[in-house]
C-alpha cells in the first residue's frame, strides 16, 4: 500500500446513477489519488461497468446525484470528449470496431486532439509514425495493425491490445480498465501488463475493473475494492483479491449487510 | 414536322430540327429516331412507376437554352478538376467540344480517344455498331432527347489486348446557367483490352442548368473496363444520364459512381451481362444535404449462364435531403450458376433527411446464387462515444463516422488524386452540415 499520499486525482461522493430508468448506482464512495492502482472486483451486474463508463461520459447513464471530482473540478459539467482531454481514459471491455476508419488515421487524430488540447505540438504523419512504432513495440504489436480499421476484425485479444496501445498515446492522468483481462491469453495478458505497468507513474493513477484476481499478479493494486449492488461494500488491499479468489463473494456481502443493516437487492 | 406532346420537351427540340444533316445517312437516322421519339413521349411525373419519388417539376419550369457557342474558358479554370494520373482528356464546355482544353494522349498509351468528329472518319465503324444502339431511347425521353441533340461528344477505343495504364478523363463542365447540355460518350474496349475511364461532370457556375448524358459502353470478350463517374454539379443544377453498358463473355465492368452536387440528379444504368461469365461490380455514393434529390435507377441484366454481379451502393442523406434507389437484378431464364449480390447502405444524418430505397430480384433461372439487402440507419452511438472518450470533439467524430461510410466506396477508386478530391470534397460536405 502507498504510505506517501499524492494529491487527489478523483474524488467520488455519493454517486448514484440510472440506465434506461433503472439505478444502477446506489451511492458510491471513492478516492483516487496519483501514483495509485485500484482493483474493482465483483459478481456480474454489480455496477462496476457502470460507474467506469459513468465516469467517461457515456450517454446512456444518467448521473442522478453524488458528486465527482477529478482534479478538485466537476467532472460531470464536461462532456466526454473533454473528459478524455483533461486526463481520463476508458479503456473498453468491447471495443468498438469503426470499419473505414484506418488505426493509424484515429491514432494521430486523438493524439493531436488531446495533446493539442494540453499544448503539445502536433504530430504529421511521419512524426506520428515514429512515435506509434515505439508504442507498438512496448505492446508486442504488429504495425500492420496501423493499416486496418479500427478495431475491425480484430480478435478479443487485438481489441484489447489496441485499447492499450490508445492508452499509451494519449497519456491520461487516470485510467479505467474496464475488463482488460477478458479474452486475453497468458501470453497477451503478460504483455499488456508490463504496458500499463511501464506506464504506472507518481503522477498517475489505474483503475482496474476486473473479475479475477488472475490480472492483479501482473498488475499489482494498492487497493481492492468489491462492488455490490451498485455500491462498494469492502475495501482492502491486494491481498482481498486473492481472499476473494478462494471464498468467493458472498462473506463480503453478508459482512456488508451485518454491518449496514442494508439489504442489497440483486 | 410533328410537334412534341409536351410543351417542355417542344422547347428543348426547338433548334434540332436545324442540326446540319452528316455524312453519315445512319447517324441522321438514328437522329431522326430519337427526335421522333422525344416528340412522342412526355415527361415522366411521379405516377410514373420508375418516377414515383423523383418530381421533374422544377426542371420543367426552367427557361432552357442549348448550348453551342464557342468555348471561351481559361484553362486554370479547369485546375479543381484536372486529374493527373490521365493519359488523355477530352473536354466538354456546356456540351461543347473544346479542343484547347483537351489532350488526346499518344497512341502509344493504348487508347484511341477523340471527339466524335474526329471519330467519324477515324473509327466510323466502330461509332456506327455502338452509338446510339446501346442506350436505348425508345422509351426514355431523356436519352431520346440527348439523342435528338447528337453532334458532339467523347469516343474512347481500346484496341484489341492493349492495357491502357493511364486513366481517360471525359469532363463536362457548365459555365452559364440556363444552358441545356447534351454531353455524350461512348467507349468501346476491343477483345480482352483493359482502360479506365474517368466521366466527370463539373459545374463553374452557380446558376441552375441542366445536364442531360447519356453514355454507351461496349466490352468486347475478355475486355475489362473500370468506369468511374463524378457527378460533382452545382447545387442548382439537374443532371440526368443514362448509361447502357454491354459485357460480352468473360469481360468484366467495374464501376464507382459518386454523386454529391446537383438539385437533382438522376441517373439510371443499365449493364447487359451479355456473354457467358460476364461480371460487373457496380458501387454507388450519393452524399447530398440541403433540398437535394439524387435517384439511382440500376439494372443488371444476367442473361447468360455464369454471370457475376455485386453492387454496394451507399448514400449519405443530410438536412431535407432524399436519395432514391431502385435497383434490380435481372436473371434469365438459362442464366444458370449466376452469382449475384446487392447492398444498399444508406445513412440518414437528420431528422428531415428521408430515403427510398428498393432492391429488386427477378429470377427465372433455377441454380443460381443471388443475395441482397437493405439498411437505413445512422451514425452508431457507441462509435461516437468511442471516438470521443478519446478527445474528439462531436462534430469531428460525427464527421469521421461519415466520412468512413462513404470511403467505402471512395476508397475503391484507384486514382489517387480522384479519392484525394473526394475525401475532402466529403469532408468539407459532411463539415459544412453539422
Amino acid at each position: 500500500m502507498t504510505t506517501d499520499k499524492g494529491k487527489p486525482l478523483l474524488e467520488v461522493r455519493g454517486l448514484t446513477a440510472n440506465v434506461s430508468g433503472v439505478q444502477i448506482l446506489k451511492g458510491i464512495d471513492l478516492t483516487i489519488r496519483a501514483g495509485e492502482t485500484h482493483a474493482i472486483m465483483g459478481p456480474n451486474g454489480s455496477g462496476k461497468s457502470t460507474f467506469a463508463k459513468a465516469l467517461a461520459g457515456h450517454p446512456a447513464y444518467q448521473i442522478t446525484g453524488g458528486t465527482v471530482l477529478f482534479e478538485g473540478k466537476d467532472l460531470f459539467s464536461i462532456e466526454a470528449e473533454e473528459r478524455a482531454r483533461a486526463g481520463v481514459f476508458l479503456g473498453f471491455q468491447y471495443p468498438v470496431e469503426i470499419p473505414g476508419v484506418s488505426n493509424s488515421a484515429f491514432l494521430r487524430l486523438a493524439y493531436n486532439t488531446v495533446h493539442g488540447a494540453r499544448g503539445k505540438e502536433e504530430l504529421d504523419p511521419l512524426e506520428f509514425d515514429d512515435f506509434i512504432r515505439e508504442k507498438l513495440k512496448l505492446l508486442d504489436m504488429d504495425p500492420a495493425f496501423l493499416d486496418r480499421s479500427v478495431n475491425e476484425g480484430f480478435s478479443g485479444g487485438e481489441k484489447k491490445r489496441n485499447e492499450i496501445l490508445q492508452l499509451a498515446v494519449l497519456e491520461p492522468k487516470l485510467a479505467i480498465l474496464d475488463e482488460t483481462d477478458s479474452g486475453l491469453d497468458i501470453d497477451a495478458l503478460r504483455v499488456v501488463s508490463g504496458g500499463v505497468n511501464s506506464m504506472r507513474r507518481a503522477d498517475n493513477a489505474f483503475v482496474l475493473v476486473t473479475h479475477y484476481q488472475r490480472l492483479l499478479n501482473y498488475i499489482v493494486p494498492d487497493y481492492v475494492h468489491v462492488m455490490d449492488s451498485g455500491r462498494i461494500v469492502k475495501t482492502g488491499g491486494k491481498e482481498l483479491a486473492l481472499e476473494l479468489e478462494s471464498r468467493g463473494y458472498d462473506w463480503v456481502v453478508d459482512e456488508y449487510k451485518a454491518t449496514h443493516g442494508v439489504a442489497l437487492a440483486r | 414536322m410533328t410537334t412534341a406532346v409536351h410543351p417542355y420537351i417542344e422547347s428543348l427540340l426547338s433548334g434540332t430540327r436545324e442540326l446540319p444533316r452528316t455524312p453519315h445517312a445512319w447517324l441522321d437516322e438514328r437522329r431522326g429516331a430519337a427526335l421522333e421519339r422525344a416528340n412522342a413521349l412526355s415527361v415522366p411525373t411521379t405516377r410514373d412507376e420508375e418516377w414515383r419519388f423523383t418530381d421533374l417539376s422544377q426542371l420543367t419550369r426552367l427557361q432552357l437554352r442549348a448550348g453551342g457557342g464557342p468555348v471561351n474558358l481559361a484553362a486554370a479554370a479547369l485546375a479543381p478538376c484536372i486529374v493527373p494520373e490521365a493519359g488523355a482528356r477530352l473536354v466538354f464546355v456546356d456540351g461543347v467540344y473544346a479542343p484547347a482544353l483537351s489532350t488526346a494522349g499518344d497512341e502509344a498509351s493504348g487508347v484511341r480517344v477523340a471527339p466524335l468528329a474526329e471519330a467519324l472518319q477515324s473509327e466510323v465503324r466502330c461509332v456506327e455498331a455502338n452509338l446510339a444502339r446501346l442506350a436505348r431511347f425508345e422509351h426514355n425521353v431523356f436519352a431520346a432527347l440527348n439523342t435528338a441533340h447528337l453532334r458532339d461528344g467523347a469516343v474512347v477505343v481500346v484496341p484489341k489486348g492493349a492495357a491502357c495504364r493511364k486513366p481517360v478523363h471525359v469532363l463536362n463542365v457548365a459555365t452559364q446557367g440556363g444552358i441545356a447540355a447534351y454531353p455524350r460518350c461512348l467507349v468501346v474496349a476491343e477483345s480482352g483490352a483493359e482502360c479506365t475511364v474517368i466521366e466527370e461532370y463539373f459545374a463553374l457556375t452557380e446558376d441552375a442548368y441542366f445536364t442531360n448524358a447519356v453514355a454507351e459502353i461496349a466490352l468486347a470478350p475478355g475486355a475489362r473496363l473500370r468506369h468511374i463517374k463524378l457527378q460533382r454539379e452545382n447545387g442548382r443544377g439537374f443532371h440526368i444520364a443514362t448509361c447502357a453498358v454491354s459485357v460480352a463473355k468473360d469481360a468484366s465492368y467495374i464501376s464507382q459512381t459518386v454523386s454529391l452536387g446537383a438539385r437533382l440528379s438522376r441517373y439510371d444504368l443499365s449493364v447487359a451481362l451479355n456473354g457467358e461469365g460476364a461480371s460487373a461490380e457496380i458501387d454507388g455514393l450519393a452524399l447530398i444535404s440541403g433540398r437535394q434529390l439524387a435517384d439511382t435507377h440500376t439494372l443488371i441484366d444476367h442473361a447468360q449462364p455464369n454471370g457475376r454481379s455485386t453492387q454496394l451502393h451507399k448514400t449519405i442523406v443530410d438536412g431535407a435531403a432524399h436519395a432514391v434507389f431502385s435497383g434490380k437484378i435481372f436473371v434469365r431464364p438459362g442464366a444458370q450458376l449466376t452469382d449475384s449480390s446487392q447492398q444498399s447502405r444508406n445513412l440518414l444524418l437528420s431528422d428531415k433527411a428521408t430515403v427510398d430505397t428498393k432492391p429488386q430480384l427477378e429470377i427465372f433461372a433455377d441454380d443460381v446464387k443471388c443475395a441482397h439487402g437493405a439498411t437505413v440507419g445512422q451514425l452508431d452511438a457507441e462509435q461516437l462515444f468511442y471516438l470521443m472518450s478519446r478527445g474528439l470533439p462531436e462534430r469531428a467524430a460525427r464527421n469521421l463516422l461519415t466520412y468512413a461510410f462513404g470511403a467505402a466506396v471512395i476508397e475503391r477508386i484507384p486514382v489517387r488524386s480522384v479519392v484525394m478530391r473526394l475525401e475532402q470534397a466529403v469532408m468539407a460536405q459532411t463539415g459544412a452540415s453539422t
